[in-house]
């Protein structure tokens, strides 16, 4: 067992428990914290991998932006004042019963299907290949998403923005 | 002891995957809703990058798992703004005691 | 200074107008002075400009700098080939001389306003828009492709209407700024097919790449006729642009903006713009093309000029003779005197933009009294602006010793040569009558504004000279419009500086058939084919008509000018024949050029009530026949719908109703399913998942 493995175990590990803590938990603050211990995970994954760069978007983006947004959203949200940030749950039973099949079937699937495994070489650093990728072959894709940010933000301010009072 | 494949990589995402699910289904309050979305996101984004390294396809599936954070981010937001909507109009966000597609 | 030296110091002179335009855009209302930080800016680009021009008039006199780069290259296209996109920069002596022009005006413009536009509620965003024009203007003179020239043209166009429609709470200035942005919209479509034809042809925009497609003998679509297409469609540009007939109509009513804005857009740059892009696109212009250019833009003058000699407002006598003057230029071009084109829009900017910031100071001293018959005897009250008035007076009248003379006399010369050469003697008689007229006209104005007895005693009193601000840009300006900036000899300009160095005429490209004759390198007329040749484009034979016309049109022209002052003397000043007489005796004559030769009620009667009319038609239609035919149909349905309305009742309803039963007893059982609530709807997913990857097995 390289030294490897035990990275990717661990870094599985903590994505893995920290992913079902945050649907566990009734403290939905706290289901934030173990949120962004999931985020740290899957960059681990991501390095592991060979995606430096992904992996420090992911962190920049999930754990700087997202996170920060659904924090935002717990706040505005919920009374803070009464500590009754607590969050009930429906169905339990239910809904573990179809997703533990789901699971089951996802894993079945993985695990069976013989995967075409031809790895090629690692680079070293990813940066360079993605930004030229990123303004020749995709181009296109890249502008329509700075476009679909715009479009996001302007759609989000105007949602979220109180109704001008009628005269 | 087998040395860490592509098969752990998918393991993991697909449990991510459906702990995301879980939540999406379970959970009561609008934002938590959100996490799980976010848990199924990463989980597919895994996939991509995981696939890209073992499956020698260069760095492409490398961008889509770029893109797919890039959206994640709009979602994030847009769907935050729905959620102050929502609590702006019933005071609560609980998503099971908003069932007005009912009528 | 290395030619990368120069081309930073360019981008330096153009981004320092849009620097102090996003500054003063957001925090011109919090710091109130920011303006002067704008006028610094621009300040400074002048010295820049005046360091570009001085080392590439005086050390790399035949050298082009060219800078570029590739912006997006998107590869290889079905259908279409190489796309890719060239940015770039080009520096020869036509953009060197336009820097100087262009940032100088704007800055004396910028100080001259400080005083004209004191105590204004929005002044700090009126000078953000000057510093977005000072930019865009800039951009078209550096830029080395079509794509950003119309991108740059299409911005001051824009920054042209927000000047126009500064004043906004006047509902005239508010529609002259409409009707200057609509206008000049009927030209740039033009231009922009052009673009589009020769983009589609060459897969570029380059200039330089276009002509040297051109001069290897592609022509656009295999065809001469395409050519000479797109040379006029991107002349059209010009057209709207440069104010030429027939979109000339809006120029006049874009003088309800401040009149500083009327001196540096609408008379010294803007306007000018299309003159240089005429320029610009020159070597691609085919014989026909050239015609079609001499024509439109004598007829300009002309039409300018006569309308000129009526008009009472002191801004709409400029702005007519703006028009005029555009019109020689683009006339100049035509004929293919290029070097002399170029030249007047150099001394024309210089006291046009004078005569503007000139009248500027009387407005204001008469407390925004525009109406020339109001005015009187100002020389007394206002010795610096009548004296500086007098000079462009003089420059733009073609008095020898004035820098009006030299580019004038060289053009009349240019189509003096043209006429006697191809037989379209229309063209030089078109230069010479506007001569006499401007003379005329000029002249009438300052006489009536600045000579003579006070006609309105009450304003006459309050009148005062304006501020050190305003009149040092006069005075400024009115040194650089004598002969000795431009020429040694105060008679001939071919010793100037502008015609023997600077300005050489490009080469054509356009296959040698669809040249004029006299526009042939002495090579080709020879018969030996000659391509890539620079600077050489006169045959002898045209050569020698010019050295013929020489003193004949010097002579002539300056009569006639003589004759026009004296004119204007005689009648305004003398008073040895009544004007009001005259106007009576050729009523009709007065009334037409009075009206403007009823352009506007032309394009009123025809195109604007055109589009009414077509909507009053179209609404009748509507009503009548379409709403006919709807009720018609209506009452067939009526009808039809009352026969089976008994039908369905007796038969269909028992079915319906047996239908709604069952259909009612099974939305008993779905209505389980459809909670409202989208958990349970990811649920039922899930499960659909489930049941399709038991289905297909994927494992």
């Amino acid at each position: 067992m390289s030294l490897y493995d035990v990275i990717f175990y661990l870094f599985a590990l903590v994505t893995l428990v920290s992913a079902f803590m945050v649907v566990t938990t009734k403290n939905i603050v706290h289901a934030a914290f173990y949120l962004l211990f999931t985020f740290f995970g899957v960059a681990g994954i991501y390095a592991l991998l060979g995606a430096d760069f992904i992996a420090v978007v992911q962190l920049m983006v999930y754990v700087g932006g997202i996170l920060v947004l659904i924090l935002f959203g717990v706040m505005l949200t919920n009374k803070i004042t009464n500590v009754q940030i607590r969050s009930g749950s429906t169905n339990l039973v239910a809904a573990a019963v179809v997703i533990g099949i789901f699971a089951g079937a996802l894993l079945t699937m993985m695990l069976n299907t013989r995967w075409l495994v031809n790895p090629g070489k690692t680079l070293i650093t990813t940066i360079p290949q993605i930004g030229s990728l990123l303004v020749k072959q995709y181009v296109l894709i890249f502008e329509l998403l700075g476009i679909l940010l715009l479009i996001a933000l302007v759609g989000a301010a105007s949602i979220a923005r109180k109704e001008e009072r009628e005269k | 002891m087998i040395h860490v494949s592509l098969t752990h990589y998918l393991v993991v995402s697909a449990f991510l995957f459906s702990f995301g699910l879980y939540g999406v289904v379970t959970r009561k309050n609008a934002v938590m809703v959100l996490m799980g979305i976010e848990l199924i996101l990463n989980s597919a984004n895994i996939n991509f990058v995981a696939f890209s390294k073992f499956g020698n396809y260069g760095l492409n599936g490398q961008i889509m798992a770029l893109f797919v954070i890039i959206l994640a981010a709009a979602e994030a937001a847009i769907a935050l703004a729905i959620v102050l909507n929502i609590y702006k109009t019933f005071a609560h966000v609980d998503v099971d005691k908003i069932n007005n597609l009912k009528e | 200074m290395s030619d990368i030296t120069l081309v930073n110091l360019s981008l330096i002179i153009l981004l320092l107008p849009i620097f102090g335009f996003t500054i003063l855009i957001f925090f011109g209302k919090r710091f109130p002075k920011l303006y002067l930080l704008e006028t610094t800016f621009l300040g400074i680009a002048f010295v820049l400009a005046a360091i570009i021009g001085f080392v590439k008039l005086g050390t790399l006199t035949e050298h082009t700098i060219i800078f570029q780069f590739t912006w997006i290259d998107f590869g290889k296209l079905p259908l279409f080939g190489h796309l890719k996109f060239i940015l770039g920069v080009k520096i020869d002596n036509l953009t060197a001389i336009m820097l100087l022009v262009v940032t100088l005006i704007s800055f004396l413009v910028h100080v001259y306003s400080i005083g004209y536009m004191h105590g204004d509620k929005r002044f700090s965003r009126y000078y953000a828009y000057l510093g977005l024009f000072s930019f865009s203007m800039l951009g078209i003179v550096l830029t080395h492709n079509l794509l950003t020239l119309y991108i740059f043209w299409e911005l001051v166009g824009l920054s042209s209407y927000l000047l126009i429609g500064f004043w906004f709470e006047k509902k005239s200035a508010a529609d002259a700024g409409k009707k200057a942005f609509l206008v000049n919209r009927v030209g740039d479509i033009g231009m922009f097919l052009g673009i589009l034809i020769l983009f589609t042809n060459y897969h570029t925009f380059t200039y330089d790449s276009i002509f040297a497609a051109i001069g290897a003998g592609h022509l656009p679509f295999n065809s001469p006729a395409w050519l000479t297409a797109a040379g006029i469609l991107l002349f059209m540009g010009a057209v709207g642009k440069s104010a030429q007939f027939p979109l000339h109509v809006w120029l006049p009513d874009a003088m309800e903006g401040p009149t500083p804005v009327s001196a540096l857009i609408h008379a010294a740059t803007m306007v000018a713009a299309g003159v240089y892009m005429v320029a610009r696109i020159f070597p691609m212009l085919t014989a026909d093309a050239l015609l079609v250019i001499a024509l439109v833009g004598g007829f300009t003058s002309f039409l300018a000029a006569t309308i000129a000699i009526t008009q009472n407002d002191i801004k709409k006598v400029l702005a007519y003779s703006t028009i005029s003057q555009l019109g020689y230029m683009v006339m100049a071009l035509g004929v293919g005197s290029y070097a002399y084109g170029f030249f007047h829009l150099v001394t024309h900017a210089w006291f046009k933009a004078l005569l503007f910031l000139g009248s500027g100071s009387v407005i204001q001293a008469m407390h925004h009294e525009q109406d020339i018959r109001q005015m009187g005897g100002l020389r007394k009250k206002m010795p610096i602006t009548y004296y500086t008035f007098l000079v462009a007076t003089l420059a733009i009248s073609g008095v020898p010793f004035f820098s009006g003379f030299l580019s004038k006399d060289g053009l009349l010369l240019g189509t003096y040569a043209f006429g006697s050469l191809t037989g379209h003697i229309l063209i030089p008689i078109f230069g010479f009558t506007v001569v006499v007229l401007t003379a005329f006209y000029m002249f009438r104005l300052v006489i009536i504004t600045f000579h003579g007895e006070p006609r309105n005693q009450e304003k006459y009193d309050h009148a005062k000279e304006s501020p050190k601000v305003m009149t040092i840009p006069l005075i400024v300006l009115a040194v650089l419009s004598f002969f000795f900036w431009y020429s040694p000899n105060p008679f001939s300009s071919e010793s100037g500086w502008f015609i023997s160095k600077w300005i050489p005429t490009p080469h054509s490209v356009v296959p040698e058939n669809m040249r004029f004759n006299f526009m042939k390198t002495a090579g080709e007329a020879a018969g030996h084919v000659q391509n890539g040749g620079e600077a050489i484009v006169h045959s002898p034979m045209y050569m020698e008509a010019l050295h013929h016309a020489h003193y004949p049109a010097m002579i002539l022209s300056i009569l006639l000018a003589a004759l026009g002052i004296f004119l204007a003397y005689w009648i305004y000043q003398w008073k040895k024949v009544d004007p009001d007489m005259l106007a009576d005796r050729f009523n009709w004559l007065y009334k037409f050029s009075l009206n403007k030769w009823y352009f506007d009620e032309l394009y009123h009667a025809t195109f604007v009530a055109g589009t009414v009319g077509l909507g009053k038609v179209l609404a009748w239609f509507d009503s009548n026949i379409v709403d006919g035919v709807v009720n018609g149909a209506a009452w067939v349905t009526r009808k039809v719908s009352q026969f089976s309305g008994a039908f369905d009742h007796y038969v269909v309803d028992g079915l319906v109703n047996f239908s709604a039963f069952a259909s009612g007893f099974l939305g008993l059982v779905l209505k389980k399913f459809q909670t409202g609530k989208v958990q349970t709807y990811v649920v039922f997913v899930v499960f659909s998942v489930l049941i399709l990857l038991l289905i297909f097995r994927p494992f």
